[in-house]
């Protein structure tokens, strides 16, 4: 009974946000909803007993991804009129989209009523839900052993890729001046000030 | 507690239903009352450490001063600035109000007394922390002002910045627990050195990730040195400044909540929880509850010290320090603990 009525709710919030991501004006209101949306998709999870995915989802997009969203949304000036006006040419390109959209939809659907496909991996086995082993170990048994190679290799992708990102956009900038911390710390009193008994009516030598 | 209520001739679903509901009410309303104790305490020890005698008029010791400035509080007026995205301005406290409350749901008080025990209690707990920005960053966007935008951004930042070096001294912990659930982790410190001290910290190779632990969880609930983003000196009062009345009430609740939790979170993850300090049968007879607490507030003394005795870091330090300092120490200790737990054969 509870069930239901949790999935209910979690479903049909998690599509009224998503479509919300789309209807609201404000770009800032999109990402808001965005985030309503994985918060309560993990939910969804939870209801299926993979807690460890839900956890997941709200660290790495409630927690990080929309965080930097919203970070680079808040600071761009946006002009409603300016957004408007390009709302006609883009309607062909669209469309075109939605239908694409629409088409492979259609297409996984009927493929996965077809059957499912079997790919390069052998089949050995799945992580199964159950109350008695935590999801956390089932996961990680099944990655760590069977998938070792494959979980690594999308781990050094992901090493490549953020010292690509790095490379392609960090320029040594010239002319700027950087603090030097070790030297701010061991700088003394006694090397940057003195105390002097000035004579009335003579200036001071700096 | 669901069987207790079952006892009183309700079926299982209405029983636990009512026990769940107690029990947020059990957590929650002390909290309230801790929040309201534990402001009044901190601003005692600020006043100690300035030798000035601090609140002392409201009630004896001056005791009822926060309780004094809530209801001030409760009778100002509610302002909201006619520039400012209405909807969001008042969402903003209330977020960081329920986030800093929700986080309690898992941790143990005493043995077995926890709301929630689930698996992920360590993950759930960094979910629900990294969701206690939205209410900063929100309030800040949403006030359509200058310095709290300002704010908004620093804490964005900082708080990413410093997750990172949290996740990774967290797996430290989690490696050598071997779990995930909070009181897993609690259950493991029992006579950690040589069978007599239950405390992590005393392990000389956490006792660094427990130190670095106290700093990030600092810097994670903005407090001093690294209050960057309500630097009243720069920003006015930060993301509050637009504020007042009860949305800004609901932030100082949600703040000091999240002050204690973190407070909580080094108590249980590196100094036993709920355990007495040494594995010793008469300390037992003091219940974990009050063992738990006084952990609690040795951490919020310590919190207190730094905030009076510490100067602002500059943003550029606070910077530094996440990325140039924690995240390779942090990092390297994943390596250090894991490989000295394979070495030993400490899940053989």
């Amino acid at each position: 009974m509870i069930q239901l009525i949790s999935f209910y709710l979690f479903a049909s919030i998690v599509i009224a946000a998503a479509a919300m991501v789309i209807f609201a004006r404000n770009p800032v209101h999109s990402v808001l909803w965005l985030i309503v949306a994985f918060f309560n998709a993990a939910g969804l999870m939870v209801l299926i007993g993979a807690e460890f995915i839900a956890m997941l989802l709200v660290i790495v997009y409630v927690g990080a991804v929309a965080v930097l969203f919203l970070f680079v949304v808040m600071m761009l000036d946006i002009d409603f009129a300016e957004l408007r006006a390009g709302f006609v040419k883009n309607v062909p390109l669209g469309i075109l989209l939605a239908v694409v959209l629409v088409a492979e939809l259609v297409l996984g659907i009927g493929a996965y009523q077809a059957g499912a496909v079997k790919l390069g991996t052998p089949d050995v086995g799945v992580a199964t839900a159950s109350a008695a082993v935590p999801n956390i170990e089932a996961i990680g048994g099944l990655l760590y052993s069977k998938y070792v190679f494959l979980f690594e290799t999308a781990g050094l992708i992901l090493l490549v890729a953020m010292v690509g990102a790095i490379v392609l956009t960090h320029r040594r900038s010239h002319g700027t001046r950087g603090q030097n911390i070790s030297s701010q710390v061991q700088r003394r009193p006694e090397d940057a000030t003195r105390n002097v008994n000035q004579p009335i009516g003579q200036g001071i030598e700096l | 507690m669901t069987s207790f209520f079952q006892n009183l001739g309700m079926n299982y679903e209405a029983a636990w239903f009512t026990a769940t509901i107690a029990g947020i009410l059990l957590i929650a309303l002390p909290l309230m009352l801790a929040v309201a104790l534990i402001i009044y305490s901190e601003r005692k020890l600020w006043a100690a450490f300035a030798l000035r005698r601090g609140p002392n008029v409201v009630g004896p010791f001056g005791i009822l001063q926060s309780f004094a400035d809530g209801l001030k509080v409760f009778l100002q007026e509610t302002i909201i600035p006619s520039a400012s995205n209405r909807g969001l301005f008042l969402i903003a406290p209330i977020i960081t109000f329920t986030v800093a409350l929700m986080a309690w749901a898992v941790i143990p008080f005493a043995d077995g007394v926890v709301l929630s025990n689930i698996n992920v209690g360590l993950l759930y707990i960094l979910a629900i922390s990294s969701l206690g920005v939205y209410g900063v960053v929100i309030a800040g966007w949403a006030s359509n002002s200058k310095y709290p935008f300002y704010s908004a951004m620093r804490a964005a930042a900082q708080m990413i910045s410093y997750e990172v070096s949290i996740g990774f001294i967290l797996i430290c912990v989690v490696l050598w627990a071997g779990t995930f659930n909070i009181s897993g982790i609690v259950e493991d410190q029992r006579g950690h050195i040589f069978g007599v001290i239950n405390a992590y910290a005393f392990n000389p190779l956490l006792f660094p990730i427990a130190v670095m632990f106290l700093i990030s969880s600092m810097a994670e609930t903005a407090r001093a040195p690294f209050d960057l983003t309500e630097a009243e000196s720069e920003l006015v009062a930060g993301y509050q400044t637009e504020y007042s009345s009860m949305a800004f009430a609901l932030f100082w609740l949600g703040e000091y909540a999240n002050v204690l939790l973190m407070c909580a979170l080094n108590a249980i993850l590196f100094w036993g929880g709920y355990l007495p300090p040494v594995e010793w049968a008469p300390l037992y007879v003091v219940p974990g509850i009050i063992w738990f607490f006084a952990k609690i507030l040795l951490m919020f003394f310590i919190f207190a010290w730094v905030k009076a005795t510490v100067p602002r870091y500059r943003y550029d330090q606070l910077m530094r320090l996440g990325w140039k300092i924690f995240l390779p120490i942090s990092l390297f200790w994943v390596f250090l603990v894991s490989g000295y737990l394979m070495f030993t054969g400490h899940f053989a």
